[in-house]
């Protein structure tokens, strides 16, 4: 199992890629935002592929390895391919071919390829903007948006326990090996991983309380200091202009070319 | 059962979002500073058990445990959940962004709603009816999160409701493993700390 969230975000080289690296979490998270709004309801096909292509620049131009963000996003893929593959053979409209006696229609292709170049677009810019920011980073940018500080904390906690219980989940299933348990697709098995599971959330309450007193005793009031040095710089200003100026291509395009409702 | 930016429509996106918002808003109002950290890492609890796969034949799932969530946190798996959906889909990518809202409530309130039928019957049952009812927690909570699911697709479109069908039919051994590692979670923790479901309400044990 591999685990991502602890990977810390290496400054890559190179002058734009230093650039990309060094803007601003809030900008990265209220511009995902914004994003993800104007393209959810784009429908031509000229604005969901600049919006697309943004986000493969914006990756190529960051520096960072492509491959695992693409396989990310083909991941995602998969998980909605089952609907998209259904959609033009249930929606009616101007038959497009025939398949197995089934007509898959013209809109039905449309409306597939919509929601595909969709999801792909905001996933990319997810990944690439608030996606490389350090986890606990993310959650200081919320606080810093507006979030209510109770859902940061909680946010903030999670975050911080999902290594240690990760590795604790690991020592477990390896006490299992130990005692020569190997899932199977039989009862055994989920009454044994279910077991697996009580036992983590009654350590893992256990914890809680030694956290808790820890903290007690530190002075924990229930308000976690946001201890960060978010500065917004002239480059932000720069990016956040760019950003805006892209949004506004995108409603242009969806404009000259969409179709209407 | 990660829905995607662009396949709902604006009204499903906005109905879904201001919900979410109202079953965060009571879960954190729950959330007093003696259950923060119990909160906290019980949720990262949830979002490692979640990564767990378990083999059906050829190919495999990942638990998704929202009914034992609800049944420990109460109120306050929603909060909970968010979190675990907004680490998934920023870091993982899987999910959306506009669709934050409609997949929190189809995985959340199912939750909620079985932790307040079952939580109390729980507290007071004895080992073999716990099971029971944590069967009934584990497969409803997958249940009633396919039915949201296909509910907010039909909302968006005729055309959905043959891939809406399919989410329901697609999970029924979901549903089936979701109902044996609930049951034997919820007989561990009767027999090892029953005070996970003791407390009043949907309160965690301060």
């Amino acid at each position: 199992m591999v685990f991502v969230l602890a990977e810390p975000a290496v400054a890559p080289p190179g002058f734009l890629a230093a650039g990309i690296a060094r803007i601003d979490p809030r900008f990265r998270v209220a511009a995902v935002l914004a994003f993800a709004l104007v393209v959810s309801q784009l429908d031509s096909f000229a604005a969901l592929g600049l919006a697309l292509a943004a986000g493969l620049a914006l990756l190529l131009a960051s520096g960072q390895p492509a491959r695992p963000v693409l396989k990310r996003m083909a991941a995602m893929d998969g998980f909605i391919l089952f609907m998209l593959v259904l959609l033009p053979f249930t929606t009616p409209g101007t038959p497009l071919f025939t398949l197995w006696g089934f007509g898959a229609s013209r809109e039905g292709m449309r409306d597939a390829l919509d929601i595909l170049l969709t999801a792909n677009a905001v996933v990319l810019m997810v990944l690439l903007l608030p996606g490389t920011l350090e986890p606990v980073t993310l959650g200081h940018a919320l606080g810093r948006l507006g979030v209510p500080a109770a859902l940061v904390n909680l946010l903030l906690f999670t975050v911080r326990y999902i290594t240690v219980l990760e590795s604790e989940y690991q020592r477990m299933r390896q006490a299992m090996r130990a005692r020569a348990f190997s899932a199977r697709t039989n009862l055994h098995t989920l009454v044994s991983l279910g077991y697996l599971v009580g036992m983590m959330l009654v350590r893992a309450q256990e914890r809680s309380e030694r956290v808790l007193q820890a903290m007690k005793c530190r002075g924990f009031t229930g308000a976690l200091p946001l201890i960060d040095t978010m500065r917004w710089r002239r480059a932000d200003t720069a990016w956040a202009l760019g950003f805006a100026a892209l949004l506004a291509a995108l409603v242009a395009l969806e404009v000259a070319h969409g179709v209407g409702p | 059962m990660h829905i995607v930016d662009g396949a709902l429509s604006a009204p499903v996106l906005v109905s879904g979002a201001v919900l979410t918002a109202g079953g965060i808003t009571l879960g954190l109002r729950q959330m007093t500073l003696e259950r923060i950290p119990a909160a906290g890492v019980l949720s990262a609890s949830f979002f490692v058990a979640s990564l767990i796969h378990v083999a059906v034949g050829p190919s495999s799932v990942h638990l998704i445990l929202n009914g034992l969530c609800g049944l420990i946190l109460g109120w306050t798996a929603f909060p909970a959940l968010f979190v675990a959906l907004v680490l998934q889909a920023v870091f993982f990518g899987f999910g959306g962004i506009t669709v934050l809202g409609v997949n929190t409530l189809n995985i959340a309130l199912p939750a909620v709603l079985m932790g307040l039928a079952l939580r109390p019957l729980i507290a007071r049952a004895g080992p073999r009816l716990a099971a029971l009812w944590g069967a009934i927690g584990g497969a409803g909570a997958i249940a009633l999160t396919t039915v949201f699911v296909a509910g907010a697709l039909v909302f968006s479109g005729e055309a959905f409701v043959p891939a809406a069908k399919l989410v329901f039919f697609a999970h029924i051994p979901v549903m089936a493993i979701e109902a044996v590692i609930s049951a034997a979670a919820v007989v561990l923790i009767k027999r090892v700390k029953p005070d996970l479901f003791a407390a009043p309400s949907a309160a965690l044990p301060a």
